[in-house]
């Protein structure tokens, strides 16, 4: 049965305006929303790190007060981590994993769209806490008992708390998005070990986020009911016990750190072959590298706790297994050393920014290696080695790759190209100004000086090192300016990109930049891990027909393959936009305050809003959405074992006749 | 560690550079998919090399831990460490008690035990031992030793509220004979003075709030809220080591606490300035009196 096409561009096409601004359900623009949102986190982030910097820059400086300054370094944190290194790898993702698996939207575009708007209403409640100078300051781990009511009274903490619960749903539903488009809309053809390094990243991102977050949410809820309802979950007092938020935390904060990582490291493995015209040496290790830490990754947790008195065997156990979290970097980093020997490596600002970060990477691991032994964990714990440590790690994970990104990825996304010479002057203001700011802390740190200190007195020996942070502070916010300044001017006067700017492998480069609302004129078929290479006829993103391209162009919809040999499964129509993910936020940002503020007819309200916009949004209207079974050619072992599994699936014996389930009609198979 | 770290680092970047150097200029087409060698190498060098480097690591690592667990296991004193908001109190077992100075025996191992009276707090001698958290409800040990006569900078290492920052400690070595005559001398009662103007100062401080939350042994002073003032004048530093101790800073302490340590749980005193100095007076006069 044949059915009229319909151009795509009808289908697909959102309005521009405020409306559809809101509303949107496009991937490309709501991944342009988080990345402009996050990069504007980093911004205020960076500003409260550089006011701390001068704070610290000379003993006894009195730049601001200590409440300011503890408020400052809590939302720092809460900062980048939160608001800018988890959702820029969420923006990146949202733009570039369809494009990358070779299909037309994530998932769920108004979940996309709703996970969105929960993460910056989420932001925007932490950060309206600085309006009435209350902002959260019992340190991004908000330890117990600092963090209860007794030593805590004011909202400070109800802020970090319910802040946090807001923004894991926000996570949690993108997390729930991702793996489902990771594992069910790749092109087909694109079976798992076909599949690019910085999709198996994010994947590896969003599963540890799933399995993580319910940790930091139920902590988060325990410390409401402790502080407001009379609990005693972290109260020795009444049989409680202050270490078990350090192990809720952990168990969530520790996946964190690969959270950040893993991403930055698919954009690492992504951006390499290009700029050394070659393929991944040891892709298969590499890939299972990046699973393997992020599964090792929940075994570590207590080794933020070494110097709590639990018993040594216990310690020693989570020793191994943060030694054995390092194996899988290793592999990583000598495959990349691998693929650049044995290549032709480019010295573009891209590439520049990943090697810069492989060095930083390689540093922060050895000392992370250093810190995996607990003796030594014991002396430098709390001290300014490990903040040394961790930036080496965590804050060059979620900078470097990034920037490199951004040089990357720009042209894709904005259609020009970033200017190479501001590019690399960008860059090696970052590099040595970050070396600058962070090298020396590890100094510090074996000399004695404690983290989260907001002055130290004269005489220690401390200054020029910290005089030296500081400066190194400001030269890497001149090169992250540098970065603005080159992007601003590129967006107007940059060459334009073209498809392929960089001769890459990867599939987004298939398709117009920016591409087109629906991405592929055509779904690709893709038979090789470098399809853009292997397959010259992929090129512009209109595979033809005899080559296995497909057009699916009825209605909003996109294909769902197999989970490992991303054979065709399904033809699902996917939603357009909505607004009712939006004000499912207000409801919940009533919600929110109204908790906050313990005013229960605001809470109420804002959840009768909420549970009214749920409805809203899944309520079946005019169009209607169908999912159609195809099945697979007679004979063939995945037809056999659809047989067996979903009887209701007639097989028409083509490779394209799909029949829909009983009592469904489905149009336009 | 540090070493086979720094070489890894440096192998990193040699091999990093060098592969870009000679690779520049390579010929595209040159370039082959498969490089055998490279799958080998990656196995080779992040499993195996890797692998056994860190297997070392820990292995030498536990051996540290169990080596250090086992000699804390025979010590010659046993020391109550309480934190508070934020200072340290030090209880001896024959009664001497003092705050924000840990005197120890130089060459003897000292076991410390630990408690909290408010936050998590850690207690950190950089020199001498590793560190170790402070937490309500629960008994921590460490023990240390301090090879040399000298005087030793700690600090809390746990991010514990407003004046993190200052709550410093000394831990001092004596050399044995010296620090038994300090202990006992330390659990002698104050001696009251004979100067008038500290007499003055010890109503004073009798009859204002000063004595409700800290204690002079051998008056009717009892506080527990501050720190134990029995010796006050032996000791360095005052306010957990901010300042060092001199009339000067002390009259300064007195009249406004909050200016120096903002947030500081002693409030600013109502006293005039003759009043100020007859307190200083007293405090100062808080030595061993004539018993070392």
């Amino acid at each position: 049965m044949k059915v009229a096409e319909e151009p795509l561009e009808e289908l697909w096409h959102e309005e521009p305006g405020l409306g559809t601004w809101l509303s949107t359900a496009d991937h490309k623009r709501i991944a342009k929303k988080y990345l402009y949102t996050a990069l504007i986190f980093l911004f205020i982030g960076g500003v409260e790190a550089m006011i701390m910097r001068t704070q610290l820059a000379h003993s006894n400086l009195k730049l601001v007060d200590p409440e300011t300054f503890n408020q400052l370094f809590t939302m720092h944190g809460i900062t980048m981590v939160f608001l800018f290194a988890v959702p820029v790898f969420s923006g990146f993702g949202v733009y570039m994993v369809p494009l990358m698996i070779g299909t037309r939207e994530m998932a769920f575009p108004r979940l996309n769209s709703f996970t969105y708007w929960a993460f910056v209403a989420a932001g925007i409640f932490m950060y309206s806490s600085f309006l009435i100078a209350k902002a959260p300051d019992a340190g991004w781990f908000n330890y117990t008992p600092l963090s209860d009511a007794t030593f805590t009274p004011g909202v400070n903490v109800d802020f970090y708390a319910l802040g946090l619960i807001f923004l894991g749903m926000a996570v949690t539903g993108a997390a729930i998005n991702f793996i489902t488009t990771i594992l069910k809309m790749r092109a087909p053809g694109m079976t798992l070990n076909r599949m690019p390094i910085f999709v198996w990243g994010e994947l590896a991102m969003q599963l540890s986020l799933l399995f993580a977050q319910p940790a930091l949410t139920l902590a988060s809820v325990m410390l409401m009911l402790q502080r407001h309802w009379h609990f005693h979950f972290f109260d020795p007092g009444a049989g409680g016990d202050n270490i078990l938020w350090q192990h809720l935390f952990w168990i969530f904060g520790h996946p964190l750190v690969y959270i950040i990582l893993l991403p930055a490291l698919g954009i690492f493995s992504t951006i390499l072959p290009t700029f050394t015209r070659r393929s991944m040496v040891g892709y298969t290790w590499v890939v299972l590298a990046e699973m393997a830490t992020a599964f090792i990754g929940f075994g570590v947790w207590v080794h933020h706790m070494f110097a709590t008195g639990l018993p040594s065997t216990a310690l020693s156990f989570i020793s191994i297994a943060s030694f054995m979290v390092a194996i899988p970097s290793g592999i990583q980093v000598f495959a990349w050393l691998a693929t650049i020997v044995s290549g032709k490596p480019v010295l573009k600002t891209p590439m520049l920014f990943i090697l810069g970060f492989m060095v930083i990477f390689v540093i922060g691991g050895v000392s992370g290696v250093m810190a995996a032994s607990v003796p030594f964990d014991q002396a430098t714990t709390d001290t300014y080695f490990v903040v040394a440590h961790f930036h080496y790690i965590m804050a060059g994970a979620a900078l470097f790759p990034t920037f490199g990104a951004i040089y990357y990825w720009g042209p894709k996304i904005w259609g020009r190209m970033l200017h190479e010479g501001w590019g690399k002057v960008s860059f090696w203001l970052i590099f040595v100004g970050f070396n600058l700011a962070f090298f020396p802390m590890h100094i510090l740190g074996l000399m004695g000086m404690p983290r989260r200190i907001y002055t130290y007195q004269a005489g220690l020996g401390w200054d020029w090192l910290n005089l030296l942070e500081t400066i190194g502070t400001f030269v890497m916010a001149l090169g992250i300016l540098a970065t603005a300044i080159n992007w601003v001017w590129s967006l107007r006067r940059g060459e334009r990109a073209g498809n392929d700017p960089w001769g890459s492998d990867t599939l987004e480069w298939a398709t117009s930049s920016p591409p087109p609302d629906y991405d592929f004129e055509r779904i690709p078929e893709v038979r090789s891990l470098h399809p853009t290479w292997d397959q010259p006829e992929l090129r512009d993103g209109k595979q033809p027909p005899e080559a296995g391209g497909r057009s699916l162009a009825q209605h909003h919809r996109v294909l769902a393959t197999s989970l490992l040999d991303a054979t065709p499964e399904a033809i699902v129509d996917l939603p357009k936009e909505s607004l009712w993910p939006v004000w499912l936020t207000v409801g919940l940002m009533g919600f929110f305050y109204g908790a906050l503020t313990r005013i229960g007819l605001l809470a109420a309200a804002g959840g009768l809003l909420s549970a009214v916009s749920v409805v809203a949004w899944v309520w079946p209207r005019g169009q209607t959405q169908e999912m159609c079974w195809i099945s697979s050619r007679p004979g063939s072992p995945e037809s056999s074992f659809r047989t067996r599994r979903r009887a209701r699936v007639r097989s028409r014996g083509g490779g394209w006749s799909c029949s829909s389930p009983p009592r469904r009609r489905c149009s336009g198979c | 560690m540090l070493a086979v770290g720094t070489a890894v680092t440096l192998f990193v970047v040699v091999m990093g550079a060098v592969g870009i150097m000679r690779g520049r200029h390579r010929d595209e087409a040159s370039i082959e998919r498969d490089v055998p060698w490279g799958e080998r190498f990656v196995l080779i060098a992040g499993l195996g090399v890797t692998g056994v480097i860190l297997a070392a690591f820990f292995l030498v690592s536990v051996r540290a831990m169990a080596s250090l667990d086992k000699q804390g296991r025979s010590t010659a004193l046993t020391i109550d460490i309480t934190g508070h908001d934020w200072w340290w109190e030090a209880r001896y077992p024959n009664g001497a008690v003092t705050a924000n100075e840990i005197h120890v025996p130089a060459g003897q191992r000292v076991s410390l035990r630990l408690r909290s009276d408010d936050v998590i707090h850690s207690l950190w001698v950089p020199q001498l031992a590793p560190k170790i958290d402070l937490i309500p409800g629960r008994l921590n040990h460490l023990w240390l030793e301090a090879d040399k006569p000298g005087q030793y900078r700690g600090q809390c290492a746990e991010y514990c509220g407003l004046q993190h920052a200052h709550m410093i400690f000394f831990v001092v070595a004596d050399p044995p004979g010296a620090f038994d005559r300090w202990m006992r001398a330390m659990a002698v009662p104050a001696v009251d003075p004979s100067d008038p103007l500290a007499q003055e100062g010890r109503a004073l401080f009798l009859g204002q709030s000063c004595a409700g939350c800290h204690a002079i042994r051998g008056t009717d002073a009892t506080g527990e809220l501050g720190p134990d003032l029995t010796h006050f004048a032996t000791r360095r530093t005052l306010a957990a080591g901010t300042l060092a101790v001199s009339p000067e800073t002390l009259t300064e302490w007195i009249l406004d606490p909050q200016s120096i340590k903002p947030g500081v749980t002693m409030p600013p005193a109502d006293l005039a300035p003759d009043q100020v100095r007859a307190i200083v007076a007293y405090l100062l006069s808080l030595g061993f009196g004539s018993t070392p």
